[in-house]
């Protein structure tokens, strides 16, 4: 298990320095205008645009920029020119509500998720199955930032049931934690309930097919015996590295979206703003920090699959 | 109980071998069967035609083009005048056919352009940025999944790597990130030059964000393909790579390609609508659906329609494709259909056992 | 045929399926009993029902698609008239079933021993620890070194061979009356088959354990069985004692089989005989008999099926679905001195 963590962890460091270098291209040297003016974002004038290229270095040739430009971000020492506020700073400030809507929300539909698809599956073909596959459809064919605004308009705003935005910290007053979000919960959770379950549905059916779920029931195993035992438990652990993969890009991917919405003063709430006022620093930081978080996480993900299928963690000394 | 098998007249064929029908054949018969995803096959059609048909409905019904401003006008409904745009900026709701198809869906915020003709041709680029980003994915897809599979070695280690790479970033943030610097700056390939406002841009970005998720499923299937005998045979002949690529390999990739060129016309058209909403997307002044959200938004209170009819639009595309995709999927790979009929007591066995 | 009571007996077991292609006819009109201790081979190419006859015997075919109708007898009992609550309590603990392959047969991702605890505890009530007790006991009577230390092995970590043993082992914790093994030694290496195949004689002597082995292998046949059913096309074609079926077989189909066994005292270059043809398509079968597409010896009377009888004064367990008199089949068998099936001159 040893070798496997350190060969991951090697892996993971050149893709974090590939990843690095991406951003830098992206935002430095693949657009076609002058970099000091797209970084000075809206309040260019000319003298800061001048500031900019020689504390940027663009002059400089491009192994040096990379190095200045990522030296600045993981230093925290990015500011963003049109509000001047550190963007590391900021993103900090926004981690707790991007957090909370984004393991609120998982918990919530990988347990509806598997329920789902659990009851899809050993009633395949059935009234409920189709239900849940046309409740799954339109779910991942939703937009979620128009669920979140109709949701945010009928059950906010109208009907005053739910808080129409804000975050509230879970250490000031945990009831109004949950109560503000309630809404986004729920609203992130359909668009990825309807997929888990179908993902599990199919996983299972698989199985069911499989051989050792055979060999289960000539052992004389009653069928809920041999559907939880067997089926469920090795359908399960491909749902374990598919959430990984999903997480890291919910936290910032759909999280954005329904922060956006609702106001959560997150991390995505942070890119949002930015990305309307074409204001790149802080861009380029989310995005950076975003795919390491990504990596990192998968590799957790991967050491846990490892754990739960003993094929993988033996694999080296099998047979 | 048992129905008696009828028996075959004497001089059919002897070996009871069944009459051969190609792949192609027996897929497109399953499909027709499911009258599911046909319809929904419709519906997409439909919402093509509605956009296509913008320009007529412009001319002859609205009478007016999707950025052209109304706000201190007033229109004759049922004989009564009233404001486009009323004095505290609320813009009129649904019209229908009472001022003779004007402001069919209404107005679409202060600037009282008609919501119905915005909608028509927002649907169009949507849809172009959509079917267009499909298009590069796929071809770039392609050729990586290829060059991978076929070449391996070193070609394989690196674009295997660089779709690892890419991947890795969260879809919608590395659009956000492309987005933003090139909307700025625009893009330069080669002697091309692509200003920032061009609705290129956010093709180019879609195409290229999605292709780590067609590439390497693809790069897959040559891998496993390369194996099989018909390749040696092929090679054995004499054939030159393109000839292995074009010729052998790819005509056996045609149906998954099919089902996720499907799939993924839908997902760019969420991703559109999500960085068009942001301001990452289609940029001014240009507009899409997901602009329309953009706007509609700050209006939500007041007028939700705003927001809900765009977004109804690209839930009903969304949806059709999803469900025609699947369809087709299922057409095309028997066994996941053989799924769906059986049901959780799988006891059917395989009319052919093991293989001796 | 055994004058003691039969273990088990099936009667016109009749399986059909419900596919895409059509309906599809597996087993059609199966019979034959099995006596305390005996070994029956059922012998037959891949689509010829063995399996699915075997399976269906504890129900495993059961679901919406499929129609099975017959009799099948455990001493007195009627297996397909059982619910499913009841056929489990049969599974395993008085019939049990060892499958072909043991690396797919086996859950990868729970240990060797607790499967083998896992079907204890469904059929009784003892601890967990005596049924690990009495899991390893089990691996090392089927021979497996060290058990102990195996019983907590995941089976991707065995040999192919120790897995069989294990499935074996798991199958006869409970000291079922009947073992049915579906080509348990196909997946294996021809070494470990011999391994395989001694240990299943042995299980079979020392516990009086009835077997019903399916195989499409000759040369598994002629180690372990006593009497043979030959099946093709869903039906049964011959049926006899081990002799019987090697030297005084009646179907041409037997011949083909026989023929085409790889022999010591063949020359090494001479062509392995085939049986000409592939097996019929279940779904849409010709008129008449099924073999007669393949059959270099069909005459006009083979457009009706035949029954299953014993012809001419043999033995009366020794049966055959062929139209051709038994002096006919004598001289056509003889091909080179040896039984097969070739072309007449």
């Amino acid at each position: 298990m040893g070798r496997f963590i350190v060969r991951r962890v090697a892996g993971m460091i050149f893709v974090l320095f590939a990843i690095s270098v991406i951003v830098f291209l992206i935002f430095n040297v693949i657009p076609n205008s002058d970099p000091a003016q797209r970084m000075a974002g809206k309040n260019a004038t000319p003298q800061l645009v001048a500031s900019i290229n020689k504390d940027w270095g663009f002059e400089d040739p491009l192994p040096q920029q990379y190095l200045t430009t990522m030296k600045k971000i993981v230093t925290g020492e990015l500011i963003s020119y049109s509000n001047q506020l550190n963007v590391n700073e900021q993103i900090s400030k926004g981690l707790p509500a991007t957090f909370s809507l984004s393991i609120g929300a998982a918990l919530i539909w990988m347990f509806f998720g598997v329920v789902f698809g659990y009851l899809s599956a050993i009633r395949a073909g059935g009234v409920t199955d189709r239900l849940l596959t046309v409740v799954a459809i339109v779910g991942i064919s939703m937009p979620v930032f128009v669920l979140a605004a109709v949701f945010l308009k009928y059950l906010a705003y109208d009907t005053g049931i739910f808080p129409s935005g804000g975050y509230v910290k879970l250490t000031e007053d945990p009831l109004e934690w949950v109560y503000h979000l309630i809404l986004p919960w729920i609203t992130l959770a359909i668009i990825y309930v309807g997929f888990y379950s179908r993902v599990l549905r199919s996983n299972m059916l698989d199985a069911m097919s499989g051989d050792y779920v055979r060999t289960a029931r000539a052992k004389g195993l009653s069928e809920r015996q041999v559907m939880r035992r067997h089926v469920l438990r090795n359908s399960l652990i491909p749902i374990v590295t598919l959430f990984g993969l999903d997480f890291g890009a919910v936290v910032f991917g759909g999280a954005i979206l329904t922060e956006a919405i609702f106001s959560l003063n997150g991390v995505g709430d942070y890119a949002y703003q930015s990305t309307i006022n074409l204001d790149l620093p802080p861009i380029m930081a989310v995005t950076l920090f975003g795919a390491f978080f990504v990596v990192l996480f998968n590799a957790l993900v991967d050491i846990a699959y490892a754990y739960l299928d003993p094929r993988v963690r033996l694999g080296e000394s099998a047979q | 109980m048992a129905t008696e098998l009828q028996p075959a007249p004497v001089d059919a064929p002897h070996d009871g071998a069944p009459a051969g029908r190609s792949p192609w054949r027996l897929a497109f018969a399953r499909l027709r069967q499911n009258r599911v995803a046909l319809a929904f096959l419709a519906l997409f059609v439909l919402i093509v035609v509605f956009c296509l048909a913008a320009p007529l409905w412009s001319t002859h019904v609205a009478e007016t083009g999707p950025n052209d401003t109304h706000t201190l006008e007033k229109i004759t409904v049922n004989g009564e005048k009233k404001d486009v745009v009323t004095p505290d900026g609320q813009p009129i709701g649904p019209v229908w056919f009472k001022a003779g198809g004007k402001f069919f869906l209404g107005a679409d915020g202060r600037l009282g352009r008609d919501e119905m003709v915005r909608l028509m041709y927002g649907g169009r680029t949507s849809l172009f940025i959509s079917l267009a980003a499909a298009l590069v994915t796929t071809l770039l897809s392609i050729v990586l999944g290829l060059m991978a599979g076929y070449y391996r070695g070193w070609i394989d280690a690196v674009i295997a790597r660089g779709l690892d790479i890419i991947w890795a970033f969260p879809v919608l943030l590395l659009g956000i990130a492309l987005g933003t610097a090139l909307a700025v700056g625009g893009l330069q390939i080669g002697p091309i030059s692509i200003s920032g406002t061009s609705i290129w841009i956010p093709t180019l970005i879609i195409g290229v964000v999605y292709v780590p998720y067609m590439a390497r499923p693809l790069r897959g299937e040559v891998l496993a393909l390369r194996e099989k005998e018909f390749v040696e045979a092929a090679v054995a002949q004499g054939a030159g790579p393109l000839r292995v690529m074009f010729g052998e390999l790819l005509p056996n990739l045609w149906s998954t390609i099919i089902v996720f060129f499907t799939l993924n016309i839908a997902n760019n058209m969420l991703l559109e609508s999500a960085l068009s909403f942001l301001g990452a997307g289609v940029q001014a002044p240009n507009s899409s659906w997901g602009t329309m959200i953009s706007t509609g938004f700050e209006l939500i209170q007041s007028a939700p329609l705003l927001t809900i009819l765009p977004g109804a639009m690209i839930l009903l595309t969304v949806l059709s494709l999803n469900v025609f995709g699947d369809g087709l999927r299922d057409a095309l790979d028997p066994k996941s259909r053989l799924r769906l009929e059986v049901e959780a007591h799988s006891g059917l066995i395989e009319p052919e056992g093991p293989a001796i | 045929m055994s004058a003691r009571a039969p273990v088990l007996n099936v009667n016109d077991l009749r399986v059909g399926f419900v596919t895409e292609g059509g309906r599809l006819q597996a087993v059609d009109g199966v019979s034959f009993d099995l006596a305390p201790g005996e070994v029956l081979a059922i012998v037959g190419e891949s689509g010829s029902g063995k399996s699915v006859t075997a399976q269906s015997i504890i129900g495993l075919t059961r679901s919406p698609n499929s129609r099975i109708e017959g009799s099948v007898k455990l001493h007195d009992e009627e297996l397909l008239d059982l619910s499913e609550g009841a056929l489990q309590k049969v599974r395993g603990a008085r019939i049990a079933m060892v499958f072909q392959d043991p690396m797919t047969s086996l859950n990868p991702v729970y240990r060797v021993g607790d499967q083998i605890v896992e079907a204890v505890r469904a059929h009784r009530r003892t601890s967990d620890g005596d049924a690990r007790a009495l899991a390893i006991e089990m691996l090392d009577s089927v021979g497996i070194p060290n058990p102990e230390l195996r019983v907590n092995s995941y089976p991707h970590e065995l040999s192919g061979g120790q897995r069989q043993r294990a499935m074996i082992a798991m199958a006869l914790a409970l000291e079922p009356e009947v073992l049915i093994a579906d080509e348990p030694t196909t997946a294996l290496d021809v070494t470990i088959q011999a391994q395989i195949l001694d240990l299943l004689k042995r299980l079979n002597r020392e516990r009086n354990l009835a077997t019903v082995l399916i195989t499409h292998d000759l040369g598994v046949v002629a180690e372990v069985a006593d009497r043979v059913l030959v099946m093709y096309a869903g039906r049964v074609v011959e049926q006899g004692s081990l002799d019987e079926i090697f030297y005084d077989p009646q179907h041409p189909y037997t011949w083909g089989l026989l023929g085409s066994l790889a022999r010591i005292d063949q020359a090494r270059t001479q062509r392995l005989p085939q049986i000409r043809g592939v097996p019929p398509s279940l779904v849409g079968l010709p008129a008449g008999c099924s073999f007669r597409p393949r059959c270099p010896h069909s005459f006009d009377r083979c457009v009706h099926m035949p029954d299953l009888a014993a012809r001419a004064d043999r033995e009366a367990g020794h049966l055959d679905r062929c139209w051709l008199e038994p002096e006919r089949k004598r001289e056509l068998r003889e091909v080179e001195g040896r039984i097969g099936l070739e072309e007449p001159a």
